[in-house]
């Protein structure tokens, strides 16, 4: 079924508004989206009429707030096909989820002398939380090479598995080039040998069906304000058989069974893993997100960003000394470009004074632009609500860029 | 010509423009005619920190008066230290301190001075500044 796009934008009021005395165009999806009414709705609705803390107040906001926090955890569970609600953790976004892991994780299983496998296309939140476990067990950083394209080298990987890999992080998709990892092949590569794996699944989410069982990923981190959810609220899902293992990542109220200045035990899953009030306005947001994903259908979201994503290729692929970053066989709506003769913060800036915003530098991932050997990118990035007449608009843009550059 | 003087000068020329177009081709054509650097004067020192695009700023003291030489491999970016170098260079190192560059306000820029642009123009000043409080202690040695 292809959606009315028209009809959808006006659930984002945001979208109506000029930027320097023209339409606003939002293209930097992939940093964050916007929000639909029905989202912000949620958050209105919470704060209006179910605002309490929740999981000890036996008064009836208690109650009502418990069940809608547990409900959404349930949503979120069944939107990944997660075997077991209690495998959910709600986190302050994929950042937190993956320092989680790094830290309970590396706790109890890296050793000195072993290893931790990642890519050459991660974000910097799933590089700097290994690095910072690798120092303190005194385990080594291992990274796995892209190739022109800005894909894995898959043979490499196969190498790099050994009996000292203790874990294996990588990104199913990138958030600077729009690559799809084979992850699933990946995941089953790991497996063979025992070695569990965590996916960071924050560009991932907004544009595909993901389920956890289908991957068989030990881990699976994800934001809510990525796939059109509220920020400061995202999600781990772990396997039970490793949650079990992993001792707790912070400690404080919620995460605990009994207290005494003697011992504490700490409470079941997912509890052990969500010390402290948690943000449950945000998490009934974001479960609306999940609501508002699942009305539309993955495949139909898909199905228009691949649309937008052929058009925008075919257009922009027109201009001279254009030059594309990525251009990986199996990739999300991500365009990720610059114009060999002009600077891609001179190519942002202009466009930003046309009321388009895209993001330009290095995206968090600097050691892809070093791979590419370039100052970084601009890169669009584009939602379910983004049109192809939005694209043409930013093909006009960038005639003017290379008529004041070039 | 004094710090003001020459701040005044440039708000001047930029009253010329009412299209932020112009503005920008004209910030764009200053940044062209910025001599540049040597290759071998872009160095890892020289580089000013948290901007997107990359910014050399080379300080020199001579005769009672700090001389700036600067680059970078973006145009507004160029032009935009162009613009410092012309109000700054060739200034005692005490009135660079005390400068309040209120051109740059009175011109629009004002916006590339906000976090969201990695703190560019922000970066450059203080750097200038810095530069010229070292030659202004080394003087009063």
């Amino acid at each position: 079924m292809a959606l009315n796009i028209k009809q959808l934008r006006k659930e984002f009021p945001i979208l109506n508004q000029t930027v320097n005395g023209r339409q606003l165009i939002y293209f930097d999806n992939a940093a964050t989206t916007h929000k639909p009414k029905s989202v912000v709705d949620r958050l209105t609705e919470y704060y209006y009429n179910e605002n309490s803390n929740i999981h000890r107040g036996a008064h009836y906001l208690s109650q009502k707030a418990t069940e809608a926090y547990e409900d959404a955890r349930k949503t979120v569970a069944s939107f990944i096909n997660a075997p077991h609600q209690h495998e959910i953790i709600f986190t302050r976004g994929t950042t937190e989820a993956i320092n989680l892991v790094a830290s309970s994780f590396g706790k109890k299983f890296i050793r000195p002398g072993d290893e931790v496998i990642i890519s050459a296309l991660e974000h910097h939140s799933n590089i700097v939380p290994w690095q910072i476990a690798c120092e303190e067990r005194d385990a080594t950083l291992k990274v796995i090479p892209i190739n022109e394209k800005g894909e894995l080298i898959l043979e490499e990987y196969q190498k790099m598995l050994n009996e000292k890999t203790r874990l294996v992080a990588i990104t199913h998709v990138s958030n600077s080039l729009g690559t799809v990892n084979p992850v699933k092949e990946m995941i089953e590569a790991a497996h063979s040998k025992d070695i569990p794996v965590l996916i960071d699944g924050a560009q991932a989410i907004p544009h595909m069906k993901v389920d956890v069982q289908e991957l068989n990923c030990d881990f699976y981190c994800f934001s809510g304000h990525k796939m059109y959810g509220p920020m400061g609220v995202g999600v781990l899902y772990g396997k039970e058989e490793w949650l079990e293992k992993m001792p707790p990542y912070q400690g404080g109220g919620e995460m605990i069974k009994e207290v005494t200045f003697e011992k504490t035990t700490y409470n079941e899953l997912p509890f052990k893993f969500e010390a402290g009030t948690p943000n449950v306005g945000d998490v009934l947001g974001m479960e609306a997100a999940v609501k508002f994903i699942s009305y539309l259908r993955h495949e139909n979201i898909a199905a228009h960003e691949k649309e937008l994503l052929n058009y925008a290729l075919d257009k922009l692929g027109k201009f001279e000394k254009i030059r594309f970053v990525g251009n990986a066989g199996h990739r999300t709506s991500v365009v990720s470009f610059l114009f060999e003769d002009i600077h891609p913060y001179d190519t942002g800036t202009i466009l930003d004074k046309l009321g388009i915003a895209v993001r330009t530098g290095h995206h968090c991932a600097q050691p892809v632009m070093d791979f590419f050997n370039i100052p970084g990118t601009v890169r669009a990035s584009l939602a379910v609500y983004n049109t192809k007449e939005e694209i043409d608009t930013l093909v006009e843009a960038l005639e003017k860029v290379r008529e004041m550059f070039a | 010509m004094k710090i003001k003087e020459k701040e005044e000068e440039i708000i001047s020329e930029f009253e010329m423009f009412d299209d932020w177009m112009d503005k920008y081709n004209y910030i764009i054509e200053i940044g062209k005619s910025l001599p540049g650097l040597d290759e071998e004067n872009k160095q890892e020192k020289y580089l000013i920190k948290g901007c997107q695009a990359r910014v050399w700023l080379v300080p020199e003291f001579k005769n009672g008066e700090v001389v700036f030489s600067a680059d970078s491999d973006a145009l507004i970016t160029k032009g935009i230290v162009a613009l410092l170098i012309r109000v700054l260079s060739r200034q005692p190192p005490e009135d660079i301190v005390n400068a309040d560059l209120e051109f740059i306000d009175r011109i629009g820029l004002k916006e590339h001075l906000s976090q969201t642009r990695s703190n560019g123009l922000l970066n450059m000043i203080k750097q200038m500044k810095l530069y010229a409080l070292a030659f202004k202690a080394k003087q009063q040695k």
